[in-house]
């Protein structure tokens, strides 16, 4: 039924087994965010060499969306190089997803995004529309 | 009107009948949340769409016959609130766009002229934020000290505690007669004889009170009274600040500019008379004329009869919860002391996971913080999921809550 297309079996795995969960000693970058709405938190750690991604961990509490969210981004980022994965849209995050998300549940989605960017970039070069 | 008058039975409350008089239901949906706003009866709606196709003017300032019958109508709503409050006088009743208003107006209006550096202000951990941020930043400007009661597990306000604050004089007690979160009906009318005999001024947020008990201001004998008229089948954009009339008048205004002058000269101006010195600007006039019928609407059913009628339906919803495994329901039990909003937690799922199932089952509830941030922090949750109540509550809404919470365990357990 409906519902299980939406909490998809892989989504639901990924918020109960969450990959790459914790912290990086010493990390190149760290960076949280929360959604003020429901006070999901997710934060990332990334140690960087050589312009690569060579390792990244987060960690957090909050929904399924945005935990699984944030698991699935880890797995995507890993080895790979800061200035693509700079380049990582929402409708990427989205579709990795594969769900329909609706509009209140938007920014659960795309809090992980939102610690990359912020993250990688810093505050002032990240444009809040793209996490709405 | 009061919890304390239960010795004869209330006329029962026909809850098929009372639904036809709200179009929405129409759509199938089951609505538990009632607690964040109230559906709104034809006869509400009605009242507004009168005014806008036969009436529509402003009030107050123009000579023609449509703006009278504005006037007269917007002035009998104010009579309304006073009779629905027992004030003593229409002018105590201001309008404001809701309890958040209401409550700045006095944080701003009263407390910069009566809170001093080191003077004390009591407030609860179970606040709603509009009871809380504005005595948070009267007390930064002042330098006034802000002290909470704490809540027992139950729910419940430490009444101990709060005799040790009052112990210590303070300036203002601020509560709400019933917590949004917990469902908790507080002893206000002992809390307030309490803070009176202490000297204290004492505000009630009455936002989730006036609604479901109605509220006496005589009888309670506080100092000043806030809601909202969304919450109580109103309109939204409208609420009130019901004031003790030396108060009002010794206050200075909170909003200054057009209506709420006698007169305007270059080097000072001369406030109108109470309550129009707090009604600066074009009022919500359709809003006001709204919540007059909401209050209308509510009296004709009674209060007595929804009152029982949210009892029974609230005993139902909390034994029907919990026999869910794993299901905890936040507040007291169910009792005097106690209305129909039930907030809980379902164990590894996240509320908001919960209402999106939830939603998909047909069934709206509240999943976050309700506003009451501290009170989760105290509780120790992130979030709650929360179901309330209404006269327009049916059992089979509550067995459609609960089967789709059963949905919620079976995809999260699968
Ligand atoms: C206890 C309580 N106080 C205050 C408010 C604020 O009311 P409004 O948003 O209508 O100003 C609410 C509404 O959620 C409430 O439940």
């Amino acid at each position: 039924m409906a519902d299980d297309q939406f909490y998809r079996e892989f989504i639901l795995d990924h918020y109960r087994n969450p990959r790459n969960f914790g912290r990086l000693e010493g990390p190149d970058i760290s960076h949280e965010e929360y959604n003020p709405l429901c006070g999901d938190l997710v934060g990332m750690d990334f140690r960087i060499e050589d312009g690569m991604i060579a390792d990244v961990r987060f960690h957090g509490r909050g929904c399924a969306i945005s935990q699984a969210s944030a698991s699935l981004m880890t797995e995507r980022l890993k080895g790979m190089r800061l200035e693509d994965a700079r380049k990582i849209s929402k409708d990427d995050v989205l579709n990795e997803l594969g769900i329909e998300i609706s509009p209140a549940r938007l920014k659960c989605a795309l809090l992980s995004l939102k610690v990359l960017k912020v993250g990688a970039y810093g505050l002032a070069n990240v444009d809040e529309e793209e996490f709405e | 009107m009061s919890t304390s008058r239960s010795s004869q039975a209330p006329p029962a409350l026909d809850v098929e009948a009372v639904r036809k008089d709200f179009p929405i239901f129409e759509t199938g949906v089951a609505y538990l949340d009632s607690a964040n706003t109230a559906q709104r009866p034809r006869q509400v709606v009605q009242a507004m769409v009168e005014y806008f196709t036969t009436y529509n003017a402003n009030i107050l300032r123009a000579a023609y016959g449509l703006s009278e019958t504005a006037t007269a109508r917007f002035e009998a709503a104010r009579e309304k609130v006073r009779a629905f409050l027992n004030a003593g006088s229409t002018r105590e009743i201001v309008f404001t766009r809701g309890t958040t208003e209401s409550i700045n107006l006095v944080a701003y209006a009263w407390g910069r002229q009566h809170v001093r550096t080191g003077d004390l202000l009591v407030c609860t951990v179970m606040e709603h934020h509009s009871n809380l941020v504005p005595w948070q930043i009267l007390a930064g400007e002042r330098g006034a000290r802000l002290e909470f009661v704490d809540i027992d597990d139950h729910g419940r306000l430490r009444q101990d505690q709060f005799q040790r604050l009052l112990e210590q004089g303070p300036r203002l007690v601020a509560f709400n007669q019933v917590s949004n979160t917990l469902g908790t009906v507080n002893p206000y009318r002992e809390m307030t004889a309490a803070a009176k005999a202490a000297g204290a001024t004492v505000l009630i947020d009455g936002a989730q009170g006036a609604p479901h008990l109605g509220f006496d201001v005589r009888e309670v004998g506080c100092d000043f009274y806030a809601f909202s008229g969304h919450k109580m089948c109103g309109p939204t954009g409208i609420g009130v600040l019901w004031g003790r009339r030396e108060l009002l008048e010794s206050m200075p205004p909170f909003l200054s500019g057009g209506e709420m002058i006698k007169a305007v000269f270059l080097d000072h101006t001369d406030y109108a008379d109470l309550p129009h010195k707090f009604e600066a600007g074009t009022q919500a006039i359709a809003e006001a004329i709204g919540l007059g019928a909401a209050i209308d609407y509510l009296e004709g059913i009674g209060l007595d009869a929804i009152r029982a009628h949210e009892a029974e339906i609230t005993e139902y919803a909390y034994e029907a919860l919990s026999e869910i495994e794993g299901l905890r329901i936040f507040g007291p039990p169910p009792g005097p002391d106690r209305l129909g909003v039930l907030s809980f937690d379902l164990e590894g799922v996240h509320p908001h996971d919960v209402a999106t199932i939830l939603d998909r089952h047909g069934v709206c509830v509240r999943s976050g913080h309700n506003c009451t941030m501290p009170l989760l922090q105290r509780l120790d949750v992130p979030a709650t999921t929360r179901a309330s109540s209404y006269l327009y509550t049916t059992r089979d809404e509550i067995d459609r809550l609960v089967a789709a919470l059963h949905d919620v365990k079976r995809i999260f357990t699968r």
